[in-house]
């Protein structure tokens, strides 16, 4: 490995843990797509820093872009508060309208600046180990790593000192209100934090990749875990991981550093959610099929109780009077008789005292409707453990 | 050139005359579909979608290894509709919310476009360049058969909008409703989403993909002021659509180094602000007078009361009084007491005041909610 291969490899983990940390927050608190409309605000933000400093590692730049952010935010609010449109028209009219008139600048100022809306929305990861930054005329890094070293410090350092308040705020804000912590203050200081760390981030990997890098790995943690502290650690990591296999990834294609750091997450998500225990779609889809045949399984058996007629408790007259199709009677049959609930004589169905017994506990559910009287009822026949 | 030449050249310069359909038919249908994105509360799928159209474009043309815009635009209607129903899957089956679901597909998407377009650079096909145009969109690349297919998918679309006129309509605003009368809502629902899809792919070429949805937004957010009615929504924002289309093109033509999308969301973010504040029913500014009528008004009525709980304690209800008393009672000033006679509830003679008969009968039911208001 090279040192500038090294570097990059240092920018993109630096960049992925700085952008996971807010990315926990956003995605908790339903503004993942703030992080989006923000990404593409900065553009105006950045084009006249860019005019002030010539530079796009400058700290003022990087000021102006941070609050062109939190002033998107704030004009999406004040929108919404209006009440003729809803959060989602607001943020998606408002973050184009801040994006064109960025365009227009650069276009109408293209002979005097050397700055580019690809440049900007894209970015470059390659090269930024070419924009050192020196110190006393000695080379000490490249200037980005320096810029998003500085940020990730200050995010960590406010994650710790105010990570109670976050947590009480973000899932409670009642509660955080009444215990004294402003909730404005701490989602301006949110929104600030995270307008910081695109506008920081963007010249690596782009505008629109830092999105990725936010909600990516900490959507893919909440689909692993509940838990706050679990789930920094564990987008932590995603990022982590995602940003140096991203980086051979493209090293072996020979394509965009930031594409294929996103691919890579694109994988990881993708698997997460089709295989995550309990949250993910195969296992949510397993569950819904169980809770639909325990269901049928006492429809059935009410049914059961309610005749004592032979003709109705006749195995093939089921098929037409719960409507079920044969698969699925099927199903239920062997179930039911699988737990002893029911004894079947010449094709007749009769409950067996179990299934009596079950059949009234669960009439009593239906009428009282109390959940402590299905937990009980579960705890008392295994529908699926025989 | 001055708009006022872009006029008089729109109908004999040919270029100019296909760009200014194209953004005009292009604003007409992303207004017509825009209208039920918003009201569906799918705003941003605008935005998810048009990112997630890059791979697809990407795709199609790695294995065509043709610049040809259908089948380009096949390939975004595609990885479009698997975004779409990515997000649907996301938010139905697991716990993640909507917000996320739709960043995720935009960005992962996109990252994995920009994978492909650059891995597509590196190839030794000349035809390449020029994809990146639908990034930023450029309304200038459009020709007499990119127009010829707006107008051909507009007609589709307004064709299947009146045939399932009543259905969109009903899911829309009582999805429940709608299945219970039998409707096949799912069916319902991706037709139309299939068509906010091709809207979305239609304009990338044109707007790009940042600035799509604003596109698709603006002109229906703007209509939805106006009026409570689907259908003059509708019309109203195909309508805003079309003449934001051609006054962005006129602008964007008539000065140096002005693309054409920002300048068309630009000129809808205009329609939009106006709305927002000139619409008469829903509109800021006519919601502040009718805020500061609805407070003078109540400043009067209690005005009336203190002076009818005065009034009360005399046998003779019109015994004058002194205005000076009512100097440090909040809500009057001498308008009220202007508006008060002038309303016959009053009499002011040499400051003094008395009340009349009406006046007296009005106070006495002015909390009374049996009697009709008038």
């Amino acid at each position: 490995m090279t040192s500038p291969q090294i570097e990059i490899q240092l920018i993109a983990v630096v960049v992925a843990i700085a952008c996971a940390i807010p990315g926990v927050f956003l995605v908790l608190r339903k503004m993942a797509l703030i992080s989006d409309a923000i990404s593409h605000s900065i553009l105006p933000g950045i084009v006249i820093g860019f005019f002030i400093t010539h530079d796009l590692n400058s700290p003022l730049l990087i000021f102006l872009a941070a609050l062109t952010g939190v002033i998107t935010v704030i004009l999406v609010e004040a929108i919404q508060k209006t009440g003729l449109v809803k959060e989602d028209t607001a943020i998606g009219l408002v973050f184009p309208v801040l994006f064109s008139i960025g365009v227009i600048m650069i276009a109408k100022n293209a002979n005097d600046v050397h700055l580019d809306v690809d440049a900007v929305l894209l970015g470059e990861l390659a090269f930024a180990p070419f924009d050192r930054l020196m110190m006393f005329g000695a080379d000490v890094g490249p200037k980005s790593l320096w810029v998003m070293g500085v940020i990730l410090m200050v995010i960590v350092l406010l994650l710790i000192m105010f990570y109670k308040e976050l947590k009480v705020s973000t899932f409670d804000i009642g509660l955080s209100s009444a215990l004294g912590f402003s909730p404005v203050i701490l989602h301006y200081g949110l929104m600030s934090i995270s307008s910081i760390t695109v506008v920081g981030a963007f010249d690596a990997v782009g505008a629109i990749l830092v999105v990725a890098f936010m909600i990516a790995p900490a959507a893919t943690a909440y689909l692993l875990t509940s838990d706050l502290k679990k789930m920094l650690w564990l987008s932590i990591c995603f990022g982590v991981i995602s940003a140096i296999s991203g980086y051979w990834l493209a090293h072996l294609l020979d394509a965009s550093i930031s594409g294929s750091m996103t691919t890579v997450l694109g994988i990881i998500f993708l698997g997460t959610y089709l295989f995550a225990p309990n949250k993910g779609y195969f296992s949510v889809l397993y569950r819904q099929r169980q809770q639909r045949i325990e269901v049928s399984l006492l429809a059935f058996l009410l049914h059961l109780n309610n005749h004592t007629e032979e003709n109705e408790r006749h195995v093939n007259h089921l098929n037409e009077h719960i409507n079920w199709q044969k698969v699925q009677s099927k199903t239920v049959l062997e179930l039911a008789q699988k737990n002893n609930m029911i004894l079947i004589n010449d094709d007749i169905v009769s409950l067996t005292e179990k299934g009596e017994d079950f059949t009234n506990l669960a009439i009593e559910y239906i009428i009282t409707n109390k959940d402590d009287k299905i937990e009980h009822m579960k705890d008392d026949f295994f529908l699926f453990r025989g | 050139m001055t708009i006022s030449e872009y006029f008089e050249l729109l109908f004999t310069d040919y270029t100019l005359g296909t760009i200014t359909l194209g953004t005009a038919v292009l604003g007409a249908i992303c207004g017509m579909l825009g209208s039920f994105a918003v009201l569906r509360k799918q705003s941003l799928l605008g935005d998810a979608i048009s990112h997630a159209a890059l791979p697809g474009i990407a795709i199609a043309f790695l294995i065509t290894g043709t610049k040809d815009t259908n089948i380009l635009l096949l390939g975004a209607l595609v990885s479009g509709l698997i975004g779409t129903f990515w997000i649907r899957g996301m938010t139905h089956k697991t716990h993640l919310k909507s917000d996320t679901a739709l960043g995720l597909v935009l960005s992962l998407f996109f990252g994995f476009g920009m994978l492909l377009l650059t891995f597509i650079q590196k190839q030794p096909n000349a035809n390449q360049a020029g994809l990146d145009k639908y990034l930023f969109g450029q309304a200038a690349t459009l020709v007499k058969s990119d127009v010829v297919l707006m107008i051909i998918v507009t007609s589709i679309c307004l064709f299947v909008l009146l045939l399932f006129w009543k259905e969109f309509k009903i899911l829309l605003f009582d999805a429940d409703y709608t299945k219970t009368l039998g409707f096949n809502t799912k069916f319902i629902d991706i037709l139309i989403t299939f068509f906010i899809v091709l809207a979305i792919v239609l304009g990338l070429q044109t707007v790009g993909v940042v600035l799509m949805s604003a596109m698709l937004l603006a002109p229906a957010a703007a209509a939805r002021q106006w009026t409570n009615k689907l259908s003059v929504m509708i019309f109203l924002a195909a309508i805003l659509g079309a003449f934001a289309g051609v006054f962005g093109t006129a602008i964007s033509a008539s000065q140096n180094n002005l693309s054409t999308g920002p300048v068309i969301v630009l000129v809808a973010a205009v329609f939009v602000t106006f709305s927002f504040v000139f619409s008469p029913s829903r509109g800021l500014l006519f919601r502040q007078i009718r805020f500061l009528k609805n407070r003078r008004d109540l400043e009067l009525k209690k005005t009336l009361q203190f002076m009818y709980g005065i009034a009360k304690t005399h046998e003779n209800i019109s015994h004058p009084h002194a205005i000076r008393i009512l100097n440090n009672f909040h809500g009057f000033t001498r308008k009220t007491l202007q508006k008060l006679e002038h309303n016959g509830w009053i009499k002011v003679s040499n400051q003094q005041w008395s009340l009349t008969n009406e006046g007296f009968i009005e106070a006495e039911n002015l909390y009374n909610q049996l009697l009709e208001n008038d």
